[in-house]
């Protein structure tokens, strides 16, 4: 086949080794051994097994969504909790899809409280022949009420504390899932780090409130005629998953494998996560609202891309985008770029002047009456270059910011600031 | 790669008739495919996919757009159906695949698949992209007789299990109606045989052109050659009206004339009217074509009515606001003629029982008139074909394919009796599997 003769997809995150590093997060689409095993025929290389803990009980309904003009769920919320099947029955099972996939990855997530209950489930999981461990230090609804998720992703003492616990009883490689309700996520990687772990998850949910039944005056989901926070996950939070995770990736006293979670729906977004130093990618959100079978296109998109970029294997690519996520003050504040407008592909609908003179920097007009065309114009001694006209437009390709040679030589905010290197004049700032 | 003159566009003369006609159906732009296909609803079991013949994934085709996942789109079309491209353009998508659009229930707009299909599918044909290596070798050999989708459809599936092919084909171009056939402003004839050129492009498939068997080779030389054969001969001649006349010029079979102005120039100058007797969607597809070549009264002659017709009724609906008329319970009874030319029809009303009304007779001019009025079969070529049996002229194959000699299989309209190029090439696949099991579990010469 012309597809995949030269890429190979295995994955390694910390020594947890799967056949590709697309993983089904602890969630429901990994809720039980049947729908696990299904996944695995899909496809999909890993599963991180539903939390396991004390079995709880839920609530109905569990899960509110956030629509967008006309796209259903851009954003999730749940309030479901860890599983409430009895342990006996889910480490059977753990046991049944180790002996059915003995190639394919199970991650146990777990959460407990006590050390002795630790190390008890730790036993359990890996009798049952978990190939990992993921501890969820995450969950910010409910468990946190009962100090455990994200009480403990939140405290880098307690999270060091209970990591060495697990590290101490495992003999299989220990994960931490860190928790995004945090300021800053680094101390709390160095803490998992500090604790022994061989890697972490993130992101974990983030601590949100969905919506408001605006007849019954009753935030979502509704249970009765109450309602709490939840968990927000889907697309519309990748750009804080991939931040917190470059933030980790690029940290030098960091360096451990991080398998990425957090609005992973297409194989793009998977090339993202693993340029951004991932090894792994874990997806539960487009599980839920499209089923297993978006693994499939993961996998061969994934592929192609390798093909197309030179990578044989996901090492290869990991991390590549790492070096250029750095800071404000290392961004050259010489480069200088202004929209260009294709005349050919404009089909004249103006929301890029109207988007530039209400919402940015009032350089793009219509064209003169007698042009005769609805074709704007470009200032370009007024364009900041800030791009918002481009993200407007309809058209593919129609807009494009071009690099200007203004004859300035490079030169940062810091070097401003220490060697008082020459700034070009501002734009658009009268 | 070019696979030789009968797959080459280039052979084709230049100033074909059918050069003039636009696609009715445009293609769609990257920008119109992406928002199409986000519009995809994603569906388990889809009915999209439980109404098409080659039971394309198309829910997964659709996404595949919508991730930018291109190639991989192309492929999932084409794994199912090789003819992705040319289906994508002439299959009835109303009443197949878009029919069946969940859209329909809640009176959205349904899903344009066959759009979104050409999308792909054009891409892949156009970037050369290859999927599909030929098989391991398997040492056995079959023979194709007929060059159209279904052989073809036939013939890649038996090369990607490894066994050597080779098509007999009657005429100058390989791809059958195809072709030869397919009204132009759905699918013209250059971009039919570029398809032809990708399929044959998986290597190993042989092709004889302008061998009749009958005539140049007998059944039993081509059974002696190879371990089984698939019959995909397709139709025969236009049918022909026996009634006064029919010697007059300008009247001529509605396939022979499409088949015409397809692969060469017809001149219609001087044509203000034109009849097509039939109501099917031979009929249908004539009427529009004569329009489309600029003849300004165009009108269908049946015998039935607007209920009866086979036609679809889309590409009815679409005739008439083309501006072709009807003649409805009507049937010729003698040509008129002229100079040796065809001038009008006399005809005679029918009632109700299709009996003709006393009286009710008149005429109708014409200085063109087609008949589309059903094709001959071509059972007669398979007589000396021990097993095979035949009923109406057409070949009897169970849901395999399999006649019923043990080495010889057929699919398209020549078992069917003249449907979709859609079920040819499902058909001809599916035959492939049967030989493909019936070679490697041991039958042989």
């Amino acid at each position: 086949m012309a597809f995949g003769t030269s890429v190979d997809l295995t994955s390694n995150t910390g020594g947890i080794v799967t056949p590709n590093p697309f993983w089904l997060a602890s969630a429901p689409p990994a809720n039980s051994g049947a729908q696990i095993m299904r996944a695995f025929d899909a496809g999909w290389g890993g599963a991180v097994w539903k939390t396991l803990g004390t079995p709880i009980q839920n609530v109905s309904s569990r899960f509110g969504a956030l629509h967008f003009k006309g796209t259903r769920a851009i954003g999730f919320n749940n309030i479901e909790l860890i599983t409430d099947r009895p342990l006996e029955v889910n480490f059977r099972e753990i046991a049944e899809v180790k002996k059915r996939y003995p190639k394919h990855g199970v991650i146990v997530s777990l959460m407990v409280e006590t050390r002795d209950e630790w190390r008890d489930m730790i036993k359990r999981a890996i009798d049952a022949g978990a190939d990992g461990l993921e501890l969820n230090f995450g969950c910010p609804h409910g468990m946190c009420e009962r100090g455990m998720g994200s009480a403990v992703g939140q405290e880098p003492a307690l999270n060091e504390k209970i990591t060495s616990w697990a590290v101490e009883f495992s003999t299989v490689p220990v994960l931490v899932k860190l928790t995004p309700n945090v300021d800053e996520i680094n101390p709390h990687g160095l803490a998992a780090k500090r604790g022994g772990a061989h890697g972490v998850s993130l992101i974990n949910t983030i601590k949100s409130l969905i919506g408001i039944d605006i007849d019954r005056f009753v935030p979502e989901p509704r249970v009765g005629g109450l309602s709490t926070n939840g968990g927000y996950c889907g697309a519309a939070v990748k750009p804080i998953a991939m931040h917190m995770i470059g933030s980790l990736a690029r940290d030098p006293d960091f360096g451990l494998p991080i398998s990425g979670i957090g609005g992973v729906a297409n194989w793009r977004d998977a090339v993202e996560f693993i340029l951004l130093g991932c090894s792994s990618v874990q997806v539960c959100t487009e599980v839920m609202l499209r089923g297993y079978r978006v693994v499939g296109d993961m996998i061969e998109g994934l592929t192609e891309y390798m093909r197309s970029h030179g990578f044989s294997t996901i090492e290869e690519m990991r991390g590549k985008a790492v070096p250029q996520f750095s800071e404000w003050g290392e961004l050259d504040l010489n480069y200088e770029t202004v929209a260009k407008i294709d005349p050919g592909k404009c089909i004249g609908c103006h929301a890029c002047v109207v988007a530039c003179h209400d919402g940015a920097h009032q350089c793009i007009h219509p064209a003169p009456k007698e042009a005769g065309t609805r074709v704007p114009v470009v200032d370009e001694s007024e364009c900041v270059g800030c791009n918002l006209c481009q993200i407007v437009c309809p058209v593919p390709d129609c807009i494009t910011m071009a690099a200007v040679d203004n004859g300035f030589k490079p030169a940062t905010w810091n070097e401003f600031q220490s060697e008082g290197k020459l700034l070009r004049p501002k734009k658009g700032a009268h | 790669m070019i696979a030789g003159p009968m797959v080459d566009p280039r052979t084709l003369p230049e100033d074909r008739s059918e050069a003039g006609f636009g696609d009715y159906k445009p293609a769609l732009g990257p920008a119109q495919a992406l928002a199409e296909a986000n519009r995809c609803l994603y569906c388990a079991d889809a009915p999209c996919v439980q109404k098409c013949p080659t039971g394309i994934d198309i829910p997964e085709f659709i996404r595949k757009i919508s991730t930018g996942n291109l190639k991989g789109s192309a492929r999932t079309i084409l794994d199912a159906n090789i003819f992705g491209m040319s289906c994508a353009r002439v299959c009835p998508v109303e009443v197949l695949c878009v029919g069946g659009c969940v859209y329909n229930e809640m009176d959205a707009p349904p899903i344009a698949i066959g759009r979104l299909q050409r999308y792909a599918t054009d891409a892949a044909l156009a970037e050369d992209w290859r999927y599909f290596e030929a098989g391991p070798d398997s040492g056995r050999s079959v023979g194709l007789v007929g060059g159209g989708p279904a052989s073809l459809a036939a013939a890649h599936e038996l090369r990607r299990r490894g066994h050597a092919c080779t098509i007999y084909d009657a005429g100058k171009w390989l791809g059958g109606l195809n072709t030869t056939g397919v009204a132009p402003y759905k699918l013209r004839a250059d971009d039919a045989l570029a398809e032809v050129a990708y399929v044959l492009g998986i290597g190993g498939i042989a092709v004889e052109s302008g061998v009749q068997v009958g005539r140049d080779v007998t059944w039993d030389a081509l059974l002696a050659r190879h371990d089984a054969l698939f019959i995909g001969v397709g139709l025969g001649a236009d049918r022909t009206l026996e009634i006064p006349g029919k010697e007059l010029a300008g009247i001529d079979g509605a396939v022979a004339f499409i088949e015409k102005f397809k692969l060469g120039r017809v001149d219609l100058a001087g044509v203000q009217r034109a009849v097509v007797v039939g109501g099917g969607n031979t009929a249908v597809d004539a009427v529009r074509e004569l329009v489309g070549l600029g003849v300004p009264e165009v009108t269908m002659l049946y015998r039935g009515d607007e209920a009866a017709m086979s036609g679809y009724e889309h590409e009815w609906k679409a005739a008439k606001i083309e501006g072709v008329r009807s003649l409805w319970h009507t049937q010729p009874t003698a040509y008129v003629g002229r100079d040796g030319r065809v001038a009008g029809l006399r005809c005679v009303k029918l009632g109700a029982d299709k009996r003709p009304l006393p009286g009710q007779e008149f005429e109708v001019p014409a200085k063109l008139v087609l008949l589309a009025i059903g094709q001959a079969r071509l059972g007669e070529l398979v007589a000396g074909l021990g097993g095979v049996q035949l009923e109406g002229g057409r070949l009897v194959v169970d849901a395999d394919g399999a006649t019923g000699n043990p080495r010889v299989f057929a699919g398209g309209d020549c078992a069917n009796g003249g449907k979709e190029v859609v079920n040819a090439v499902a058909e001809g696949k599916r035959a492939a599997l049967a030989i493909d099991r019936a070679l490697t579990t041991g039958a042989s010469k």
